[in-house]
């Protein structure tokens, strides 16, 4: 598949969507609504389940399988109040020490007046900020659709996996074909350029694994194999994080976002020099 | 490290160009402009002002030591057309990139620097201008400096991808550090902060203030009346929509600027 191809597939039905990924990987799921402040976005769904056993704290932005629930669940796209509730159970994570996994597939923040009245660029920037610095272990898988700062905002982790036909990209391919050629209908061509593909990504050192899809997530028995595999995998690198001393974990996050696109060498930095 | 001197200021002073007022689209003289702030002498309306104007404006005198001046943007996912975008954004700027860094004096207050450049590519935020941030925030926490941010941004820079969408988290990981170590941190939002520098470092400020009708927002205005069917008013994301919905300290005026800075700093000296 080509770059768009892929993108086009992320967005068709039937393929798993958040709500999918929490009820068969984790057990005992227990939903948390609401961020204490302004209301509750279902956009996002958060709460405390087990994987293998261990308490985690599980957030996912979901965006509905068929069209009453794209509407419930406003297509994916994130409100304020959503981020804000995802970082208040990541804050209490950090708490009871629980490892965070964070599940994305979302076409973008939620582009509307009330969001931005509420400070979409606000509640990003603060999860960025937080994330950077949470002191337990985050995961993120990339399942579907990774557009711009709203996808970030859950994608500050210590590490990212993604789906082979999953994307990731700082605009989406249609308005940046909008913003550079005038025409959305390039897409395709725009989707190249933006190198937002997992295997693009895995080159640039921005994701760590790229994750085998099934071929068809509608059969039952493939969709069931796919997810017991995958669910092994995230409890043993949730494993392996916890076993990391705190210090550790936290610089080699920071490290990890420090060194892309690294050009202002700290060997350039002047000596401090009096006034 | 080099003097601001050995970097020839642009002579807008003694500019002969003709330019039109960004907002009552008048005619008047460069130079005309340049002498009141960048603040247009008919109708008092707010022009993009050029970074070392700012620094000019804002330093004291023959204080500012620049960091990192010589990095420069490189086509990194061989995008189409941006070695030549980039060539032209220097020419327009005169700049090597779209912020300027360093250390300064304000009112007699050490401090690390950046201001953002609208002349280049509108301020969009690529790996250097993310890069040269991050490392002013690490060499503020490690002198125990404050951050005196201006924003100017159309957002992340597409043509550099994933890579410029990662500085948001970059930028906003060493805020974090610099704030953890108890520094101080204002950033002024100017005419326009979007996109993803209001989604990183423009709403991360110990104080966050903007110039009065600055546009500060995150989506795009026309991309919203797209999306909802709604026509917006003129003040919809601007400075003081966002004073009002509570995501600003206050609307400073450009020429109160260097005072409210200097008090704020002198308040959080170490």
């Amino acid at each position: 598949m080509n770059a768009y191809e892929k993108v086009k597939c992320t967005r068709e039905a039937g393929r798993a969507t958040a709500k999918d990924y929490i009820d068969a990987m984790f057990d005992g799921f227990v939903e948390f609504h609401g961020d204490r402040r302004f209301g509750d976005d279902p956009a996002l769904i958060g709460g405390v389940a087990t994987l293998d056993g261990k308490p985690v704290t599980v957030l996912g932005i979901e965006k509905g399988r068929d069209v009453s629930e794209h509407v419930a669940r406003n297509f994916g796209c994130v409100s304020p109040e959503g981020y804000r509730k995802a970082l208040r159970l990541m804050k209490q994570a950090e708490k009871f020490s629980r490892p965070v996994v964070c599940i994305v597939d979302t076409q973008g923040a939620n582009c509307g007046i009330g969001a931005e009245e509420r400070g979409e660029g606000a509640a990003i920037a603060e999860n960025l900020y937080e994330m950077m610095d949470l002191h337990t272990p985050v995961l993120t898988l990339m399942v579907g659709e990774g557009s711009s700062g709203g996808a970030l905002a859950l994608a500050v982790a210590d590490e990212i996996w993604m789906l082979e036909n999953a994307y990731f990209t700082v605009v989406s391919p249609e308005a940046c074909a909008s913003i550079l050629y005038k025409d959305s209908a390039r897409a395709p061509e725009a989707a190249e350029h933006l190198k937002l593909a997992a295997q693009d990504l895995i080159e640039m050192g921005i994701i760590e694994r790229v994750i085998a899809e099934p071929r068809d997530f509608t059969d039952p028995a493939q969709c069931k194999a796919y997810m017991e595999k995958l669910r092994d995998e995230v409890a043993g690198k949730l494993h392996a994080l916890r076993g990391k001393k705190m210090n550790t974990l936290l610089s080699d996050r920071y490290e990890k976002y420090r060194k892309i696109g690294r050009c202002a060498p700290e060997g350039a930095m002047p000596a401090p020099k009096k006034h | 490290m080099s003097d601001m001197k050995h970097k020839e200021l642009p002579d807008y002073l003694g500019s002969t160009l003709t330019v039109k007022c960004e907002k009552c689209k008048e005619e008047l003289s460069e130079r005309e402009l340049a002498e009141h702030g960048f603040i247009c002498p008919r109708c008092g309306g707010y022009n993009r002002m050029p970074a070392r104007m700012r620094l000019a404006m804002l330093c004291d005198e023959d204080t500012f030591r620049e960091m990192n001046e010589c990095v420069e943007s490189e086509n990194l996912i061989s995008f189409p057309d941006y070695d030549e975008k980039l060539a032209a954004a220097k020419a327009k700027s005169g700049e090597r990139d779209g912020v300027v860094c360093g250390t300064a004096r304000i009112c007699g207050n050490p401090v690390c620097l950046f201001v953002m450049e609208s002349k280049f590519m509108m301020g969009s935020m690529g790996t250097v201008v993310g890069d040269k941030i991050a490392a002013l925030f690490e060499y503020a926490a490690k002198h125990s400096l404050p951050v005196v941010g201006y924003t100017v941004s159309g957002g992340a820079r597409m043509q550099e991808g994933m890579l410029s969408l990662w500085q948001m988290a970059k930028v906003s990981g060493a805020v974090k550090k610099h704030s953890n170590a108890g520094n101080f941190y204002l950033v002024c939002c100017t005419d326009p902060t979007t996109g993803g520098v209001t989604a990183s470092y423009a709403m991360l400020g110990d104080v966050i203030i903007a110039e009065p009708g600055a546009l500060v927002g995150f989506a795009g205005k026309r991309v919203i009346e797209q999306v909802t069917g709604v026509k917006l008013p003129a003040s919809f994301q601007s400075a003081e929509f966002q004073l009002g919905n509570g995501f600003l300290d206050d609307i400073v005026p450009r020429e109160e600027q260097r005072g409210y800075i200097g008090h704020l700093l002198a308040i959080h000296r170490k």
